[in-house]
């Protein structure tokens, strides 16, 4: 206080180190695609990117080596599919009860659930979908694997509930209340309201829910390279062992790949997959998300 | 003109069928729950009974009966520590640059705001291509403790950010003015006033953080941190292991012995995520009706 000049050095010496921890997070983003750009070029200097797009094969490690990604493309789609299947219609279930129909005491109780639920770590979901969900699933489809697209996806499926039932809501109880009291004055019951006024008042948002979970069902790692296999495989049979790209990325960097070399390289390039689709799929959820905000507010 | 008979059947017809959505919606809801409470019982009646003392001081061993998972969980526990006096300090200030500093509508602040919020969407695995690339490759640390702390470092920062920016925004903008017209500095206000004021949010972040960085298994295993470690890390650049590598490494042996260690782990994983996440989830309720 004394030496106000002195004062007024640091804080212009403060400001510019409180942005430098700001730009950090742009930094990231470049390092990023900077890592990824770099790494790939290299492995298509090598690899035709047709041969990448369209071979139907995946055997990086083989003598006879294919560099076709979709086996891991449709493995990550299959996996994400039967999740989304599964966590669609029970998170927009969750979400219409918890907003419209769950009485305030039971919502404060099941909200916070939900979220702790939503804290638990990929790697437990993983152990429970190979050692719990498989066996089970092996007593009611007889000729099951042990590996297989459908227990991970099941499983998360469940994980991604949590996701979906609260962005879904959030969209929900953005509505406005005059919007479901004009509803209700014409005569509509509760799921007349929810159904027919509510949902399609919110389906941007709930849409965004959907393309968000997707989007992290795609990015999800533990919970398939634990259950769903290690076998590139183009089918879109649920019953077998399956690769998804996230997999395939685990398996090479537990492996003794020499790095610098074309293998290594691979995982960047399906990294650089891995890491657009998910990020078109947040853009598109994100605009959507603002787009319900905006109607309303 | 419609009958009151008609309308009865009307009004019928509308209770059934909110009675039956009811019901489904409930059913949905505790399936939902339901299969997450099988979760957490299968792994509670797998690995409780194998939890000791002597699990928890061992080191890991080719017998499962004699394994434990010291070296994990001391080197979560220093991974974790690095990664939080990384990411904190960072994340805070990143956060009070973007509230206090600049004008909200400013090109680069939203430029920011965007990218924060894209990097929160970044599947963990892609920081780990980044860390094995940068940390490992590029800066030669190896596959280290600090390698795999500022890869978590990074990964974390877009939720520290984030709540932090909520609690400094709840702030009511009468504390900065009063600091202000009695002379204060804009970053005396933000450290007197405002910070301390939104640290209850900000370390609801942190804790969420922690809890988020605990359980991350991908990214380290992406910049080669080892899966069999009978040594604890003796500095920053030593190797090491942490719970959930370590939990991985045995799910993903044959032997049932090996099953029942990791579900072990995992109850010791699960308690220390699931508390801090309750505790982060409590914290911030009660001071959200503080505002109100």
């Amino acid at each position: 206080m004394s030496h106000p000049r002195k004062s007024r050095t640091g804080e212009k010496f403060i400001e510019t180190a409180l942005l430098a921890c700001g730009m950090l997070s742009i930094l990231t983003t470049v390092g990023i695609i900077g890592v990824l750009l770099f790494e790939t070029i290299g492995f298509f200097k090598e690899v035709s990117i047709i041969e990448f797009f369209t071979d139907t094969q995946w055997t990086p490690l083989f003598v006879k080596k294919h560099f076709g990604v979709l086996p891991l493309v449709a493995g990550t789609a299959l996996t994400s599919a039967i999740a989304i299947l599964v966590a669609g219609p029970l998170g927009i279930l969750t979400a219409i009860f918890l907003s419209e129909y769950a009485p305030v005491r039971l919502r404060q109780i099941l909200k916070p659930i939900l979220e702790i639920l939503a804290g638990v770590p990929t790697i437990v979901y993983g152990y429970f979908a190979l050692l719990f969900v498989t066996p089970l699933l092996q007593k009611l489809i007889p000729g099951l694997g042990g590996f297989n697209a459908l227990s991970p996806g099941i499983v998360m499926g469940i994980m991604i509930i949590p996701l979906v039932s609260s962005l879904s809501e959030d969209a929900m109880y953005a509505v406005p209340r005059g919007l479901r009291e004009a509803a209700y004055a014409l005569g509509s019951s509760r799921l007349q309201t929810a159904w027919q006024v509510v949902v399609p008042a919110a389906f941007s948002g709930i849409t965004a829910s959907f393309v968000i979970a997707i989007s992290r069902a795609i990015g999800e790692t533990m919970l398939v390279a634990i259950a769903a296999g290690q076998m590139p495989n183009l089918t879109f049979n649920p019953l077998v062992p399956i690769e998804t790209m996230t997999t395939y990325i685990v398996q090479i960097s537990l492996g003794d790949t020499p790095t610098g070399t074309l293998e290594f390289r691979t995982i960047f390039a399906v990294g650089m997959v891995l890491f657009l689709s998910t990020f078109a799929l947040n853009l598109i959820g994100d605009f959507m998300r603002q787009r319900f905000r905006e109607q309303y507010e | 003109m419609i009958s009151t008979a008609h309308t009865r059947k009307l009004l019928r017809r509308q209770k059934l069928g909110d009675g039956l959505f009811q019901v489904v919606a409930v059913v949905g809801v505790v399936i939902a729950l339901a299969t997450l409470g099988a979760l957490i019982a299968d792994a509670l009646v797998d690995g409780v009974p194998r939890i000791d003392w002597k699990f928890l001081t061992s080191f890991p061993s080719r017998k499962p009966a004699e394994a434990g998972i010291f070296s994990a969980l001391v080197g979560s526990v220093y991974l974790i520590t690095l990664t939080a006096v990384v990411a904190v300090p960072i994340g805070i200030a990143a956060a009070v640059y973007l509230e206090e500093y600049t004008n909200q509508s400013s090109r680069l602040s939203r430029i920011i705001e965007v990218n924060v919020a894209n990097l929160a969407g970044v599947p963990s695995i892609i920081y780990g291509l980044l860390g094995l690339e940068l940390f490992v490759r590029a800066m030669r640390l190896e596959r280290s403790l600090l390698a795999g702390a500022l890869t978590l470092a990074l990964l974390v920062l877009p939720i520290v950010i984030i709540a932090s920016r909520e609690a400094i925004r709840a702030v009511p903008s009468t504390i900065r003015e009063a600091a202000y017209a009695l002379g204060a500095t804009q970053w005396q206000t933000t450290k007197d006033h405002v910070l301390p004021l939104a640290f209850p949010g900000i370390l609801t972040g942190i804790i969420l953080a922690v809890s988020r960085a605990i359980g991350e298994t991908a990214p380290l295993i992406t910049i080669g941190a080892l899966t069999y470690v009978a040594f604890v890390p003796d500095g920053v650049l030593s190797p090491f292991t942490a719970l959930p590598i370590q939990i991985f490494n045995w799910v993903s042996r044959p032997q049932h012995g090996f099953h029942i260690n990791a579900a072990a782990g995992i109850v010791v994983l699960l308690l220390v995520t699931l508390l801090l996440n309750a505790l982060a989830i409590f914290l911030r309720n009660r001071y959200q009706k503080q505002y109100q």
